[in-house]
């Protein structure tokens, strides 16, 4: 009886902390996050004008509430007439397809030599990290410039260069947990009846590590959308005229004494989302796997 | 020690042979590195005269041979903008933003570590939550803006501090705030953690049951020990500053290799830009085994791991 009760009381703690913590989702960050899905998909819908089109005579209008700004453009325009509000809807829409390619490479590039290096170990392990930490202590974000030029900007270079910078990251996590995974007795069971060692990585190891994957992508969709602005900014992400947010706050700069709205807004947005991802990803991380918090 | 020290130098030398490979074959798999250089409306003449200059008419293997042997030397191409040796142009440019990086880490660690250890003491209080928000705002803030808004604030409504360029002392206060703020996030939530696990050791409770007042006991027993960590992170913060301030020193058009790294991005000065990666690549692997050299020395274990 003894025996059987332990697992019903800890079932129990589980399922009190489940309800606990999914009682203080953090709706803050839900919703912007929603909302920033919804623009992104619905883009052509929610903007009010084309984003890319052209029009001098409407050059550089305040927002809507300022002196001067009108009701046809809500957040302004640009240098070269473009409504502020449409830049910033279908921007949302690069930084969302930026950071799920980016995000889908770099995370399943590091998944698989995470859990290859940490189920194999030995010689592949050790060569296969000296690899890892010789592109984490490296400023990668070199090399992401170095591909803007060499390959011309875009979005295929923009993934791949955001690939190279976060797939060690991944790894490194995703190895650790490996690590501790392939000493349970399922692995050494599957082994004695004969599975190779693919099939254990693919349908017995990986399954246990999807959490921590799950939370690490969750955790790097900021700092992905950073890198991306960043680049966007340093005329090595999009090209134009296609709005990015980090390419919007270099256009605005040659303009912030006389129309401060042009790089201040996108650098709100940014930020506004980046924090909420962030925050969503601490939650999710102390919910699903709490032991990542030193990482 | 020394075969520690051999080891790690070997690692580092073989992550430059395989960075300028990767440099080497970046220029060549996306075409004749000639048509980066060359611009749009170049004629045929134009382009073989460039290719011959280049030696870019050679079988592969002799360019590869050429160019690490110039890479050896120092010899790393002639910039197109400048039209002088690209390696040249770079040191021009490295005190300049070693200085700025200087005062940039020196000031992070002057602000996180009084604020990550006031965070760890006054734990859960109204201190704590304030640094919490102020890290995880830090951490979202995108370091290009925040410049932008502090040149807005500071140079263009207030008058107080000039925007760009270098001159006085008050030319580094914004483009240092901007460098070492998303330090700082990171940075002071690290010190707050470790100072918190050292505050729950044995020794630390020895030291309180000693009677020894809260001042001695966070000051020498709890502080030294919490700093190892930061102080070993210190090659990782530096490949970071060197990467934030490119963006920092476009923002405030300040002389140095990061402002010189986006002029190679944006005028296409290819050689520039193979050259100022594997520059600034030499001196973050350099600063990064120097680190971990002296970190062997202090502790005995990690030369063996």
């Amino acid at each position: 009886m003894a025996i059987n009760a332990a697992p019903a009381v800890e079932l129990e703690v589980v399922e009190e902390r489940q309800r606990r913590d999914l009682g203080r989702l953090p709706w803050t960050s839900l919703v912007i996050i929603a909302v920033l899905v919804v623009v992104a998909v619905f883009a052509p819908l929610i903007a009010t004008h084309s984003p890319t089109e052209q029009s001098l005579p409407d050059k550089l209008k305040p927002p809507a509430w300022q002196e001067g700004g009108g009701r046809e453009h809500l957040l302004g325009t640009d240098m070269l007439g473009r409504d502020l509000f449409s830049r910033l809807v279908y921007g949302a829409r690069v930084s969302l397809t930026v950071a799920a390619f980016a995000l889908l490479s770099g995370g399943l590039i590091g998944l698989a030599v995470g859990i290859v290096a940490g189920y194999s170990g030995g010689k592949t392990d050790a060569f296969l990290m000296r690899v890892v930490d010789a592109t984490l202590t490296f400023p990668t974000i070199l090399i992401a410039l170095l591909l803007a030029v060499s390959l011309g900007a875009g979005l295929r270079t923009i993934v791949i260069a955001i690939t190279v910078i976060i797939w060690a990251r991944f790894a490194r996590v995703v190895r650790g947990e490996v690590l501790g995974v392939k000493t349970r007795d399922f692995v050494s069971l599957a082994r004695v009846h004969g599975c190779s060692h693919v099939r254990i990585m693919a349908i017995h190891i990986l399954p246990n590590v999807m959490n921590t994957f799950m939370v690490l992508l969750t955790l790097h969709i900021g700092f992905v959308i950073i890198v991306e602005a960043s680049l966007s900014f340093l005329g090595a992400g999009i090209p134009p005229p296609t709005p990015s947010w980090g390419q919007m706050v270099a256009d605005g700069r040659s303009h912030i004494a006389s129309a401060w709205w042009l790089a201040a807004l996108p650098g709100i947005a940014i930020m506004l989302v980046v924090l909420a991802f962030n925050l969503f990803g601490d939650w999710l991380r102390d919910w699903l796997d709490p032991r990542l918090r030193q990482v | 020690m020394q075969r520690f020290i051999i080891r790690r130098l070997a690692q580092s030398l073989i992550v430059l042979v395989v960075l300028a490979l990767v440099i080497f074959a970046l220029a060549r798999v996306t075409g004749n590195p000639a048509d980066l250089l060359l611009p749009e409306d170049a004629s045929r003449d134009d382009r073989e005269h460039l290719l011959k200059a280049l030696g870019l008419d050679r079988p592969l293997h002799e360019q590869l041979a050429r160019y690490l042997k110039g890479a050896i030397t120092g010899d790393l191409g002639t910039s197109i903008r400048y039209r002088k040796p690209a390696v040249e142009v770079f040191f021009e440019r490295l005190p300049n933003t070693l200085t700025l990086v200087g005062i940039a880490l020196a000031s992070a660690v002057a602000v996180s570590i009084p604020l990550g250890l006031l965070a760890a003491v006054y734990r859960g209080t109204i201190v704590d939550r304030l640094s919490g928000a102020i890290a995880v705002l830090g951490i979202a803030t995108p370091s290009f803006w925040l410049g932008v808004v502090l040149i807005y604030v500071f140079s263009i409504q207030l008058g107080w501090l000039p925007s760009a360029r270098m001159g006085g002392p008050l030319h580094y206060v914004l483009p240092t705030i901007t460098l070492a703020a998303f330090l700082v996030a990171g940075l002071m939530r690290l010190v707050r953690s470790s100072v918190l696990e050292v505050l729950d050791t044995e020794f630390v409770k020895l030291a309180r049951i000693k009677g020894l007042s809260q001042m001695v006991v966070i000051w020498k027993h709890a502080l030294r020990n919490a700093l190892i960590p930061v102080v070993t992170l210190f090659g990782v913060l530096f490949a970071l500053l060197v990467t934030g301030a490119i963006v920092t020193e476009t923002v405030f058009a300040w002389p140095g290799v990061g402002r010189l790294t986006y002029e190679a991005v944006i005028f296409r000065d290819y050689p520039l830009l193979q050259a100022v990666i594997l520059m600034k690549a030499i001196i973050v692997l350099g600063v990064n085994l120097c680190v971990d050299i002296l970190y062997a020395y202090l502790d005995p274990r990690v030369r063996y791991a």
